[in-house]
């Protein structure tokens, strides 16, 4: 009967202990992360499913969700090829500056999301630098689909040379080093060595990039203009309905948004889970 | 007739390590290229706009006393939810390293959901639970607990927004961590608590830091989870990023820019701060 794990040693703490720091956690993770997640289902179906099928399926709701698969069509592929490029040059060589290009790739981060779309309302906008000049060619960003994009670009950028970045440094050049010796064209090399090599991680970084550039908020708050049909994008949706208190409206269109972090989520674990992503085996 | 190796042919650039690996060029090109567009132009509006406005005028709109209102709660919120995440995100991040029970993987896959859930659903959801007779406001309301439209509540959904920051931070340091140390303190008669107090907690300190620099700086800036609970009162719910807002809507560019030209400067500020404290401790070290 006696697990290994469960026998009180010097370093480890005695059952009570155990028991105890366990709940705590377990309540704080419920509290804060299980019952929001939960709310959002339960409130989406307060009132059945007919409602749910409706609130989703509605016009607008549609349009919504036809806009935000185009931003995340168009955000998504260019900053996954800017990642694994950025990843190439930052993990496969060395070079001065490499440090300070690292934290220039993570400044979205750290930049408010509303702050994220002030800048293109500042540059594109009526009165913003290049204002005049869009206007004088007819040409709309802000308040228009292009402002969206440019706005979850931003947000998004670092998402794939994140993921990639250590995964790839920690695999070394040894791999490509071999390829090309043995005759390999760069492409090839980069075609059938790295790509195999850093998949999972890649799958995992778009898979982050998509759910970001989906659910962002803030920034494309301040360059969308809420129109309806338009430039609204699930989450602004969401936002619309909840202000006009379709509750209902609000939770269900939220639960798709839900619906697709879970995803993201469980490929996560499975991924984690299968192939120690980043080769720290901290939670198997 | 023969080339051997074109990369043996090429002239390198002097200022890398020389490597056979193609493609330094074109990457470095691409990156660079894509950066500058996208991030690098763009963020140098905000100085711009701001270098063009004139010291007097970015004082009275950047320090105007609705935005110091807003930014002392802003920063105050963030501090406060950095401060329980980093208790609470060590805590979680310890069960998850260090004990085994039932769900541990579902837990430890959770922890990530406020990066992967969208931050307006996060609001709507986490207002429903808070709002006087929501599932948790409702244990709260006799108590005389106000959470929904106050600053509490900005501070609850801060503290959705930056656990993960802490866990994850935590985390692989605490999993590296060998037992030999702490077999060492017990065998010289070092209690548990003594032991963590005294060994874990100095070598998991810089983690810990990085993760409540992470999960404060995020919180400053957030918009979307706490617009819903916040009420957005001026002058007591009211966060600096949602007063960015309310100026872009009245057409008043120039305060939009000096509030957001204040909030990067003291975001960055902190977060340059705390690398040099730990870049001071790591010396310490040695």
């Amino acid at each position: 009967m006696s697990a290994p794990v469960s026998a009180p040693t010097a370093t480890t703490e005695g059952p009570l202990a155990r028991f105890v720091l366990i709940s705590l956690a377990l309540i704080f993770l419920l509290l804060f992360l299980f019952l929001p997640l939960l709310a959002v289902f339960a409130q989406a179906l307060r009132a059945g499913w007919g409602s749910y099928a409706a609130a989703v399926s509605s016009p607008d709701a549609l349009s919504a969700i036809k806009l935000t698969l185009l931003v995340a069509a168009i955000a998504v592929p260019l900053n996954t090829v800017f990642g694994v490029a950025a990843s190439w040059v930052i993990a496969k060589f060395h070079f001065p500056g490499k440090a300070a290009l690292t934290t220039l790739i993570d400044l979205p981060f750290s930049v408010s999301p509303v702050v994220s779309g002030l800048i293109f309302v500042l540059l594109f906008g009526a009165e913003g630098v290049f204002g005049p000049w869009l206007r004088a060619h007819d040409l709309k960003i802000i308040f228009a689909v292009p402002g969206i994009v440019l706005a979850t670009v931003f947000i998004t950028f670092p998402f794939v040379a994140r993921e990639l970045i250590p995964l790839m440094e920690e695999q070394g050049n040894q791999d490509e080093e071999a390829a090309l010796s043995l005759g390999a064209s760069g492409w090839q090399c980069f075609r059938h060595v790295t790509l195999p090599n850093i998949r999972w991680g890649l799958l995992y970084g778009v898979l982050l990039c998509n759910a970001r550039a989906m659910g962002e908020f803030g920034a494309v708050s301040v360059v969308s203009g809420h129109i309806r049909g338009e430039t609204n994008t699930m989450p602004l949706h969401v936002e619309i309905l909840y202000n006009e208190y379709d509750f209902v409206g609000a939770f269900a269109v939220a639960s798709l948004l839900a619906g697709l972090a879970l995803v993201t989520l469980v490929v996560k674990t499975l991924l984690e889970w299968r192939f120690d992503l980043h080769g720290t085996g901290a939670r198997s | 007739m023969t080339t051997p190796s074109p990369t043996l042919a090429l002239p390198r650039p002097r200022w890398r390590q020389p490597s056979v690996l193609p493609g330094f060029g074109l990457g470095l090109s691409l990156t660079l290229g894509w950066l500058t567009l996208i991030v690098l132009i763009p963020l140098s509006a905000i100085f711009l706009k701001t270098a063009g406005m004139g010291w007097a005028e970015f004082v009275r709109v950047g320090f105007s006393p609705r935005a110091l209102t807003a930014y002392r709660l802003s920063f105050g919120t963030a501090a406060m939810a950095a401060l329980v995440n980093a208790f609470f995100g060590l805590l979680v991040a310890w069960v998850l390293v260090r004990y085994a029970f039932v769900g541990k993987r579902v837990v430890a896959a959770l922890v990530d959901l406020p990066f992967a859930l969208p931050t307006a659903v996060a609001g709507i959801a986490l207002t429903s639970l808070y709002v006087p007779n929501g599932w948790v406001g409702r244990w709260l309301t006799p108590l005389g607990i106000k959470v929904a439209f106050t600053p509490l509540g900005i501070t609850v959904a801060l503290v959705f927004i930056g656990l993960p920051f802490v866990v994850r931070s935590v985390e692989p340091v605490l999993a590296d961590l060998g037992h030999e140390v702490e077999e060492a303190a017990a065998t010289l008669g070092a209690s548990r608590w003594e032991t963590f107090a005294r060994v874990i907690l100095p070598a998991i300190g810089p983690a810990l830091l990085t993760g409540f620099a992470l999960a404060f700086a995020r919180g400053v800036g957030e918009y979307g989870s706490v617009i819903f609970i916040s009420g957005n009162m001026p002058g007591r719910t009211e966060i600096a990023p949602l007063l960015i807002v309310t100026r872009l809507e009245e057409f008043d560019y120039a305060g939009a820019t000096a509030i957001a030209a204040v909030m990067m400067v003291t975001s960055f500020g902190v977060l340059l701060g705390i690398n040099l404290l730990q870049a001071a401790a790591r010396r310490r070290e040695g």
